[in-house]
């Protein structure tokens, strides 16, 4: 590669990799949360409400986030919702990812052994404390895995992003590759940028797995 | 039948401070799942202090009984009260469910010990017993943790603190989950097949912490298969037989003198296979 193209487009790369990074954190932060609350407003036991709440993940797990992105870009202001291109972004990714946490997360509510549940309610104790302390932290054990998984896939979906023009690391590829011809440098860079956002995520997700794990008797973590 | 004025009650409530009031009245209790009926107008006082043991064969009722009592089992019809105070059900609206919210008063005085343990595996044996100390008895961590180090030593696991519930043995998590829940100083201790789930060799470490708790007066009442221990420590069993009380009274009466056929048909099963 021309050292010349590094030194030209580098900072606005390395700008582009922080936007993307900054874009997935929130994304995914908005998603985690939204998946959480729908998860627990799908358990209380109104129709109309379950309704809503499984058609709202039907319709985005159902439809291409690319559509669901111009939808809240370009049709949001017909509706009054003017949004600045990467707020936009964050949401949608929120949004995106919310549908696919909220089923993650329900797997991982029904997966928490009834009885100890009914262990905390004959104590007496409050659902919010249950919930914090007995649920959530047995559901994340087994929803690790996958909440990672989704998580690695949203890296990738932050490149659909650079079509609303928000100033990612795609959008600085294309700009460079479109001023200076050097396309195929510029998308094998691209390539190796992703690959080390999501080894990345995949790894701290397997620390994070050991680590919510130690209490298990697993003969790689036993103590003497 | 639920009670509908409110001055039987309120005289049910004044009852209750009574010392020789019974813990428990169940009066009459149904259940059915469809045209299942695993509950049929069921009677059953337990007094103050008093250990009742219920045996019969499995799908006999007597779980969801137990189950019913703390309202982790919704009953159908008929009534059950503790120390008094209806149980799942509201006193001034016949037949309105409370929600377990509204249940939170009832059970911190009632404990409960499963058959599966059912401890909570990502907190140590200190911090199952503390957690409800904290949360519903309203003591800061550090005094939560002290009273959770005495009772662990109570049923002889002071040096298991600081162990998850996975690097214990059966008898001990069962031990710890008698801990958690005698720690909550509860009127009254349900227990479901507290040893069923265990191997031989370690059914007795915990039939004799329950038998330390009965000497010390806890009122108890327990399903169970250990016949030896409804013989010696209850002071009434109930033999339960497809969803009603086949047979009633204290252990000698039930084991040896009732002519209830299902009964004797039952009690042969454990004959036969203590022979050998």
């Amino acid at each position: 590669m021309d050292s010349n193209l590094l030194v030209q487009y580098g900072p606005a790369l390395l700008r582009g990799f922080g936007v993307t990074i900054l874009c997935w954190a929130a994304g995914c932060a908005i998603g985690l949360a939204l998946g959480f609350v729908l998860m627990l407003l799908r358990r209380i036991e109104v129709k109309p409400l379950r309704w809503i709440i499984r058609a709202y993940i039907e319709v985005i797990r159902g439809t291409p986030f690319l559509i669901q992105l111009f939808l809240l870009y370009s049709g949001g202001p017909a509706i009054g919702l003017r949004l600045e291109a990467t707020t936009a972004g964050i949401l949608g990714l929120g949004v995106y990812g919310s549908a696919y946490f909220a089923e993650i997360f329900r797997a991982g509510y029904q997966a928490v052994p009834k009885g100890q549940v009914e262990a905390a309610l004959s104590l007496g104790m409050p659902y919010g404390g249950i919930l914090r302390r007995v649920i959530l932290p047995g559901m994340l054990v087994s929803t690790i895995p996958a909440l990672v998984n989704m998580m690695a896939i949203l890296t990738k979906e932050t490149v659909v992003l650079s079509i609303i023009t928000v100033p990612e690391l795609m959008y600085e590829m294309q700009t460079m590759a479109a001023e200076t011809f050097a396309s195929f440098e510029t998308i094998l860079g691209m390539a190796l940028f992703y690959w080390l956002l999501v080894e990345a995520v995949s790894r701290l997700g397997r620390r994070l797995e050991t680590r919510m794990t130690r209490f298990l008797s697993h003969p790689s973590n036993a103590r003497a | 039948m639920a009670v509908t004025d409110t001055p039987t009650a309120s005289v049910q409530r004044v009852a209750a401070a009574d010392d020789t009031a019974p813990m428990v009245t169940i009066r009459g209790v149904s259940k059915a799942y469809g045209s299942n009926e695993v509950l049929r107008d069921i009677d059953l006082t337990v007094n103050k202090s008093e250990v009742v043991c219920l045996i019969g064969p499995s799908g006999s009722g007597k779980s969801t009984l137990l189950r019913c009592i703390n309202f982790l089992e919704v009953y159908d019809r008929g009534e059950i009260r503790i120390e008094g105070q209806l149980v799942g059900y509201s006193e001034t609206t016949p037949r309105r469910r409370l929600s377990n919210a509204e249940l939170r008063g009832l059970r911190r005085n009632v404990g409960m010990v499963f058959q599966q343990f059912n401890l909570w595996p990502h907190m140590t044996a200190l911090e199952n017993v503390a957690e409800a100390l904290v949360q519903v008895r309203g003591l800061d961590k550090i005094a939560a943790a002290e009273r959770a180090r005495l009772m662990l030593a109570r049923v002889g696991l002071a040096d298991k603190a600081d162990s998850y519930p996975s690097r214990l043995s059966g008898g001990q998590q069962q031990r710890v989950a008698i801990a958690r829940v005698i720690a909550m100083e509860p009127h009254l201790m349900l227990f479901d097949e507290p040893t069923s789930a265990l191997d031989p060799e370690l059914v007795g470490e915990v039939l004799q912490v329950m038998r330390d708790l009965a000497a010390e007066g806890m009122t108890m009442v327990v399903v169970t298969h250990e016949m030896g221990f409804a013989a010696n420590v209850a002071d009434r069993v109930a033999f339960l037989d497809r969803g009603r009380i086949a047979a009633f009274g204290p252990p000698r009466q039930v084991f040896h003198e009732s002519p209830e056929p299902r009964l004797t048909q039952f009690l042969q099963t454990y004959h036969e296979r203590n022979s050998f």
